[in-house]
């Protein structure tokens, strides 16, 4: 039977590289386990989420050209992208990263209520609630708005098709609609019910859920689906400035909400590695121009004042409300929105539809 | 030591150990551990996440979907096997490679490629869409998928059977009149049969687990295009670890049903075959 054999030869091949390489993962971990304190490379395990990549890929370069300068040792610094929640999972299961800078505090949240890996006060400890560069959650909309798509109101009426991702899978997704919530409540004058009935409406607009950011991105420009995509500020200007200027355009709406990805220490493994200090070091560097400037370049809006006016023009003003005031934090807004049984899971309820 | 010398060749007690161990280690535990998670789970808290209104509508969608792409792929699967054994024309060697593609290709790779051609603006999504027919983003889109990461499975099972079946049987059953129907159905047809149950099992088997090429083309709409799988994913990113567990037990379970059910239909099929008076 020579054709059989094709097909369980190509299988077994498959299992075999699988197996090689669960054998090599232990093997690389290891390696980058010594190097603690003697003269040897030390090395800073980053885990961060997806559309970070590029932007650390150049403030990592920046830092240890100083770093080394400063400390004449040998740094290295690995970076680990993915969506957030999935991220966050990584760590609590195991991998060993000096720092997290993930797309929301909950899921930093959890390296403290799942495995104890950070103090529960980590958000205070540094600067802006730890979090050095923020985004905020605008529209982008086919060239020359055909729907004339201004504000939140437009996304919620009949007709008008709306793509943003999973709130259930995605962290991104979670502050579009946070986003959309925090305005229609104030709006309402902090009627809770009429939110609702808004965050209704405008996920009847949403004609397909996807997972992630990237593929709700995805679905909007490369499949032609919906009339306005809800994106982290920084990803519509990467969309639109370097992958087609003439195709889209951003609409920023008249309020939305400060997203605050934040960063910190992972207390645990710094300290049975020894990288506390260059760890810290890091983040801090973050905060300095170099790192503001590195941020700024990469579509997120620097927290240092300097920084941002010389940015200005790049980043239009609107009025930003914080997940603290419009909700309490994190954890409320995850309880009360996302979780099972949640506001969200109501809009989807057999019996409302 | 004397009854193990009844056997011809040595080694009965090394290899069956050898079995148990490593079908103990790659799946006995980390499934008990799985099940041993779902314990940490109060009833109530087990029953309302695996039987909530959204998590039935995702099983129904998953357990229809798969069945349907398997089923299609028995009968597509048969054709392209027979085809591949009892034809020789141009080409042949490229169609046999092709079919194990779906098997090499990264899931990922396969949605995003079947969802860019299903979707209104893709090749054959236009024209299906024009008339009426939308596959991306519906139910229909999930089939499709499974269909085609299930495509392997039944041509690779059926054909080594085929092959051995040598041409005179069927001169056999010609001379002793019966008719070409009569023969595929009465003398081709319960000899693969078993083979095309165990075709049909794995693709079902491929299809029920499968999420990383549905997610793109699903369109992910609670009630109406939600995996079962995507629902575990959705538990773990609320960090709820045992009701992702609690809904992988409830598909291990009915999986475990369903395939061992097809499998004592294959046993079955097959003694049928053995018994059968020639």
């Amino acid at each position: 039977m020579p054709t059989v054999s094709t097909g369980v030869r190509s299988q077994r091949s498959r299992t075999h590289s699988l197996l090689l390489l669960a054998a090599l993962v232990p093997l690389l971990h290891g390696c980058s386990k010594p190097g603690t304190e003697s003269s040897e490379a030390v090395t800073l395990l980053n885990v961060s989420y997806d559309p970070t990549r590029e932007f650390y890929e150049e403030f990592n370069a920046a830092f240890v050209k100083q770093w080394e300068a400063k400390s004449g040792k040998k740094l290295s610094i690995k970076q680990s992208h993915g969506g957030s929640g999935k991220q966050a999972r990584a760590v609590i299961d195991g991998l060993e990263a000096d720092v997290v800078t993930l797309a929301l505090a909950y899921d930093v949240d959890m390296l403290h209520d799942k495995a104890d890996l950070i103090p529960k006060n980590w958000q205070t400890r540094l600067e802006t609630n730890s979090a050095p560069y923020t985004s905020t959650i605008v529209f982008v909309v086919r060239k020359g708005n055909p729907k004339g798509l201004r504000d939140w109101e437009d996304l919620i009426q009949p007709g008008v098709s709306v793509i943003t991702p999973n709130p259930k899978t995605s962290g991104g997704a979670r502050w579009n609609y946070l986003a959309a919530w925090g305005h229609a409540l104030r709006k309402e004058g902090g009627d809770e019910t009429k939110a609702q009935e808004f965050i209704t409406r405008l996920f009847r607009n949403v004609p397909v859920l996807d997972s992630g950011a990237r593929g709700a991105t995805t679905t909007f420009a490369e499949r032609g689906l919906g009339d306005v995509l809800l994106a982290w500020e920084n990803e519509a200007l990467l969309l639109t400035e370097e992958v087609g200027k003439e195709r889209f355009e951003i609409i920023v709406p008249s309020e939305s909400i400060l997203a605050e990805p934040p960063v910190t220490v992972v207390d645990k493994n710094v300290d049975k590695r020894g990288t506390r200090a260059v760890a810290e070091a890091y983040l801090k560097h973050l905060y300095s121009d170099e790192g503001q400037e590195i941020a700024a370049k990469h579509h997120y809006r620097p927290r240092s004042q300097a920084i941002a006016a010389k940015h200005a023009s790049h980043f239009p003003s609107v009025k930003l409300f914080t997940i603290d005031e419009a909700f309490g934090g994190w954890r409320k807004a995850q309880q009360a929105h996302f979780d099972d049984g949640g506001i969200f899971d109501r809009i989807y309820a057999p019996k409302s539809q | 030591m004397a009854r193990r010398a009844r056997r011809i060749l040595p080694g009965y007690g090394l290899t069956l150990g050898l079995t148990w161990f490593y079908l103990g280690l790659l799946v006995i535990i980390p499934l008990s551990s799985l099940f041993l998670k779902t314990f940490t789970m109060s009833w109530d808290q087990f029953w309302s996440t695996v039987a909530s209104a959204r998590a039935l509508a995702a099983y129904r969608l998953t357990f229809s979907a798969s069945l349907v792409a398997a089923l299609i792929n028995a009968v597509f699967g048969l054709l392209v096997a027979w085809v591949l054994v009892r034809y020789r024309f141009p080409g042949k060697a490229l169609v046999d490679a092709l079919v194990d593609l779906p098997f090499a290709l990264p899931t990922a790779v396969a949605g995003l490629t079947l969802t860019a051609l299903y979707s209104s603006n893709g090749w054959y999504g236009r024209y299906l869409e024009a008339a009426g027919i939308h596959v991306a983003f519906t139910s229909i889109g999930v089939a499709v998928a499974l269909t085609f990461i299930g495509l392997p499975f039944v041509v690779r099972t059926v054909q080594p059977v085929l092959e051995d079946i040598d041409a005179d049987v069927e001169e056999a059953a010609a001379t002793l009149g019966a008719t070409p129907w009569e023969t595929f159905t009465r003398v081709i047809f319960p000899s693969i049969l078993p083979a095309l149950l165990s075709g049909f099992t794995l693709a079902l088997a491929r299809a029920l687990g499968e999420y990383g090429s549905v997610v793109f083309i699903s369109g992910n709409m609670p009630m109406r295009t939600e995996i079962a799988p995507l629902l575990i994913i959705t538990q773990l990113e609320q960090y709820d670890y045992a009701g992702a567990t609690a809904i992988a037990v409830v598909m291990l379970t009915a999986s475990f049903t369903l395939l061992l059910a097809v499998n004592l239909l294959q046993r079955w099929s097959r003694r049928r075959l053995e018994t059968r008076p020639s």
